[in-house]
């Protein structure tokens, strides 16, 4: 027999942990869903948009009735239906009609209620609350009958709710104690240019202003202040802040203090009751906006699945405000103190405010508004903890600063029209994004790559695609977490795994799987060809390398083109060649038909269009010709480009040529976690673009200066200076160094761009430059590796015939 | 009736792997699951026509080489969000040996 689940709240936290459940145990309770409100499951967040006319109930809802009906859930909805008794000793509920369920674990996610201001008149007529839908229809009926509404609190739902009924057609006016608005979210001077653009839009404001009377006899009249001063309303909001909604828990004997106390494993203090939501009270805090509820809900719903690995442990949130056409962005610490520093740009002309606090060179805190294209962004290195001297100058211009190719965050998301297109790989256009999010009922990044397929590709509009996706849910969407799963088989991050297999000396990838109890028989296409990286790096020697776990690219030598054809790279050494190897390639395209002989952007030549049961044979004439692979096609490295140098050029410093070629010989056939290019240039005139390569070096007088980090891709980066060092051995040794840390330490996929600005530079200098032990160390490592590396993979299949199925049909028929 | 086709034994075919069966109505990708079930598709992806037979094979789908869409082993239906299909033909396994039917099988 299956266990009873019963869950108390059929919110936005509550169903987001049985979605979750559903999705890594299906099978393994009997779920029965107690709400007090009569619908299925909807979106909270977006019940501003309704008020304002633009969206529709219908519009928001994320699951409907039949969804609990399609998942075998029983649902019991409605006033009537709301728990008023939790007999924890027979394990039971007991909802205000008499409806009873017994459990053998219950979910609390009972929301919060609003705080409703005790003076007197707070119960007449008119006065109303924002927070449910009945809420807003008696909202949407008052604006119908009524003129004039006074919204008390100017915080982020009363301003939403303001903004609401001033496009119902009401005269509002906000009412607040603080002097300045959003005073949680907002400095004085962002709060400021939001006041001015609320008003130049009519929006009234009164304040600083303490509330201390509602007045009126059979309906509300009128609001009072301390002052003695008086409004006219014939409709009062109160949307002054929350609490969590405790009562029956309380009740119930399960320990609460301001909300109800969970650990890290969303259980309370009785073993079989867990709680997510805004009724929680997780290691002092209370959370009031989805995307921390969300994180819990995953963390509650690991557990009640008794997998028993995941852990919650505190979010960090940022908010935005729903109100078309301003831009408002906010997150951490934006006070600072005297351990902090400020960087601040105002412009208040063009209402432009810009300000970020910085604490040991990391972001602390951001507020911004009038220009929050950068939020997203901000928000990312705040949870990522990134250090940013290395870009300091350049972080209040925002992220299209550092360098990107021109699709990423220069686009204003919210001016942005429906039509105009995000995601230039797969022809998203914001329209579809903001439809898929609205009606499909999205939150996180990954979602919307999964529905709309934007951002899916290289990933350059993931900075807009965020964007939009925060302007349209507000501080509602979960940005990518830090530490990333490898992906939906497992919740497992990628140093877990790597951790994993050198501790327990996992040597294949069905026992990493079993080990780390995967939740797919044998993966997917992100987990494997992941895994079989990780182990060929952990253990070169040990490992057998798994053909079938490998992109087709790297299982064939060659690549893939779009008409299911292949493109062949011989390497040339350092891109340097000889009248006979060109010859030989010349002969190889006649002989084989290829259509097009193309010189890359690596120095290499290209043979693209063959077929793949010709590339045996393409193989083997090139290998005759002293030819081995290029690797172009391999997360591993590619070319090393070169200038003329010393040689030949006047004013080469050092033989750049030689040094490329040698580099070349002895870095060929490593698998990385990404491609690796490397280029020497001759001086610092920097002909071979040595600044925007993985490895760069450029020759100065007295030596070479190394770079690290470059990216000439989706997202330029320009190389960070590693160090100066005078011999050819050092250039060797650090290097190897550099490229054997970014082997072991980055994830798989991560190219060296991305990889040094999540671990800071410093840190890669104290590893390679300063550690001089540890650099010989991964020097080593590097090198016996390369042992058992530098096999060539051309040579293997065109004249031992390995994996010669490959290329051969299995049968001819007809 | 079906005409039932041999077309070379399980060990042909690599484990989370496939071969092609040439054929004068296009390529045909048989593939081989971890647990030596056998499955036959039309060798174009729905999406952009990307030879499936060079796709990476986990559970009982494949994924696309060219661009991730993943399809159903079993009826060559993509997977959700993706939405298409492409041709499923009958394969049987007996004694070792693959057979393999050119009937289209519709579902
Ligand atoms: C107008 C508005 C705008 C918002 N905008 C944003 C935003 O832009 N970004 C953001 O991140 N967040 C926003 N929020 C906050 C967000 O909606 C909440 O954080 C979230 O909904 C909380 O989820 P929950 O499951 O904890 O509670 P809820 O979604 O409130 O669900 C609790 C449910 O439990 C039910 N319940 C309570 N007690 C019982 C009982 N005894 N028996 C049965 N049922 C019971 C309640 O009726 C309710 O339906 C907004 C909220 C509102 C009201
Ligand atoms: S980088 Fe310097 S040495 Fe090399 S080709 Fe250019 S100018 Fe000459
Ligand atoms: S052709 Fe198969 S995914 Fe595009």
């Amino acid at each position: 027999m299956k266990e009873k689940l019963v869950l108390i709240g059929n919110g936005m936290a509550g169903v987001r942990t049985l979605e979750e459940l559903l999705k890594i145990a299906p099978d393994k309770y009997d779920i029965t869903v107690f709400g007090a409100e009569p619908y299925g499951n909807y979106n909270r967040i977006l019940l501003s948009p309704v008020l304002a006319g633009e969206k529709t109930i219908d519009q928001i809802m994320l699951n409907d009735k039949q969804w609990y009906v399609d998942n075998g859930i029983t649902l019991h909805c409605g006033k009537e239906k709301e728990v008023v008794q939790i007999d924890r000793r027979k394990r039971k509920v007991i909802a205000s009609d008499g409806t009873t369920a017994e459990y053998d674990f219950l979910l609390l996610a009972t929301g919060s209620n609003p705080f409703i201001v005790p003076v007197p008149g707070n119960d007449l007529p008119g006065v109303v609350t924002f927070r449910d839908i009945h809420d807003v229809d008696l909202m949407l009926e008052a604006s119908k009958q009524h003129q004039h509404a006074v919204v008390i609190g100017g915080g982020l739902l009363g301003l939403e709710a303001a903004n609401g009924l001033m496009l119902q057609g009401m005269s509002v006016t906000v009412v607040h104690i603080q002097d300045t608005l959003m005073e949680r979210q907002l400095d004085k001077a962002a709060g400021a240019l939001l006041r001015k653009s609320l008003e130049e839009r009519g929006m009234h404001f009164y304040m600083p202003a303490q509330t201390t009377a509602i007045i009126g006899e059979d309906r509300v009249r009128g609001v009072r202040f301390k002052d003695g001063s008086e409004l006219y309303a014939d409709l009062v909001v109160m949307a002054v802040g929350i609490r969590p909604n405790i009562e029956l828990a309380k009740k119930s004997g399960i320990h609460c203090e301001r909300g109800i106390v969970a650990n890290d494993t969303l259980q309370t203090f009785d073993p079989r009751v867990y709680a997510v939501g805004e009724c929680v009270q997780h290691r002092g805090q209370a959370y009031g906006l989805v995307a921390p509820l969300f994180e819990q809900a995953k963390v509650c719903a690991n557990h009640l699945a008794h997998l028993g690995y995941a852990r919650y442990q505190g979010s960090m949130t940022s908010t935005k405000l729903k109100v078309t056409g301003i831009d408002l962005f906010s997150a951490g610490d934006f006070t600072g103190d005297e351990t902090t520093e400020e960087i601040v740009i105002k412009d208040a002309a063009r209402g432009m405010y810009k300000k970020i606090v910085l604490k040991d060179n990391r972001i602390h805190g951001a507020v911004m508004y009038g220009d929050t294209v950068d939020g997203a962004w901000y928000f990312q290195l705040m949870r990522d903890g990134t250090d940013i001297s290395a870009f300091r100058d350049h972080l209040m211009f925002g992220e299209s600063h550092l360098g990107d190719a021109g699709h990423g965050g220069q686009n204003k998301a919210a001016s942005m029209s429906d039509s105009m297109e995000v995601c230039g790989c797969n022809g998203v256009c914001k329209g579809t994004i903001v439809k898929a999010v609205t009606e499909k009922g999205l939150f996180t990044l990954d979602e919307v790559r999964t529905h709309t397929k934007a951002s899916s590709s290289c990933g350059s509009c993931t900075g807009l695609v965020e964007q939009i996706m925060s302007s349209v849910l507000g501080g509602g969407y979960s940005a990518a977490p830090k530490e990333k799963p490898v992906c939906k088989c497992t919740d497992h991050t990628h140093d877990e795994v790597r951790k994993v297999i050198r501790q327990q000396h996992l040597l294949s990838i069905p026992d990493v799987m079993r080990y780390l109890e995967w939740r797919t028989p044998n993966g997917c296409h992100s987990c494997r060809p992941a895994l079989n990286y990780y182990l060929l790096c952990a253990w070169p020697a040990e490992y057998k390398d798994d053909a079938q776990s490998r992109f087709i690219n790297e299982r064939v030598h060659a690549n893939i083109q779009k008409d299911g054809t292949y493109s062949v790279v011989p390497r040339m050494w350092g891109g340097v060649t000889t009248p006979d190897e060109l010859r030989t390639i010349a002969d190889v395209a006649d002989k084989y038909k290829i259509p097009t002989v193309k010189v890359t952007g690596g120095q290499r030549i290209d043979l693209l269009g063959v077929k793949k049961e010709d590339l045996p044979g393409v193989w083997r004439d090139l290998n005759k010709g002293g030819m081995v692979s290029g690797h172009a096609y391999a997360k591993g490295l590619r070319t090393v480009k070169t200038c003329v140098g010393k040689e030949w050029c006047r004013f080469g410093t050092q033989d750049s040529t030689a040094m490329g070629i040698e580099l070349e010989k002895r870095t060929w056939g490593s698998w990385m976690p990404h491609k690796f290019k490397m280029a020497v240039s001759g001086c610092p005139r920097n002909c071979a673009e040595a600044t925007i390569k993985d490895f760069g070096i450029v020759a100065v007088e007295s030596g070479w200066e190394l770079h690290v980090g470059g990216n000439g891709g989706v997202k330029v980066r320009a190389t960070d200076l590693l160090c100066k060092v005078t011999t050819d051995a050092e250039v060797e040794e650090y290097c190897y160094a550099f490229i054997q840390l970014y082997r072991e330490e980055a994830h798989y996929l991560d190219r060296t761009a991305p990889w040094i600005e999540r671990v800071g530079l410093e840190y890669v200098k104290q590893r390679i430059v300063e550690d001089a032990e540890g650099r010989k160390a991964l020097r080593e490592r590097f090198v016996e590796s390369q042992k058992y590396a530098q096999v060539d993979p051309w040579e293997e299949r065109a004249s031992h015939d390995v994996e010669r199925h490959e290329f051969v049909p299995l049968k001819l028929v007809g | 009736m079906t005409d039932w086709i041999e077309i070379g034994t399980l060990e042909d075919i690599p484990r989370l792997g496939s071969r092609v069966v040439r054929t004068t109505q296009g390529d045909i990708a048989v593939f081989r699951t971890a647990e030596d079930e056998v499955f036959a598709l039309n060798d174009s992806c729905p999406h952009k026509g990307g030879p499936l037979s060079q796709g990476i094979v986990h559970g009982k789908r494949v994924t696309c080489p060219l661009h991730n869409w993943v399809l159903e082993l079993s009826d060559g239906t993509a997977v959700a969000p993706d939405q298409g299909h492409t041709a499923c033909f009958p394969v049987k396994v007996e004694d070792g040996i693959v057979r393999l039917s050119l009937q289209r099988q519709h579902t």
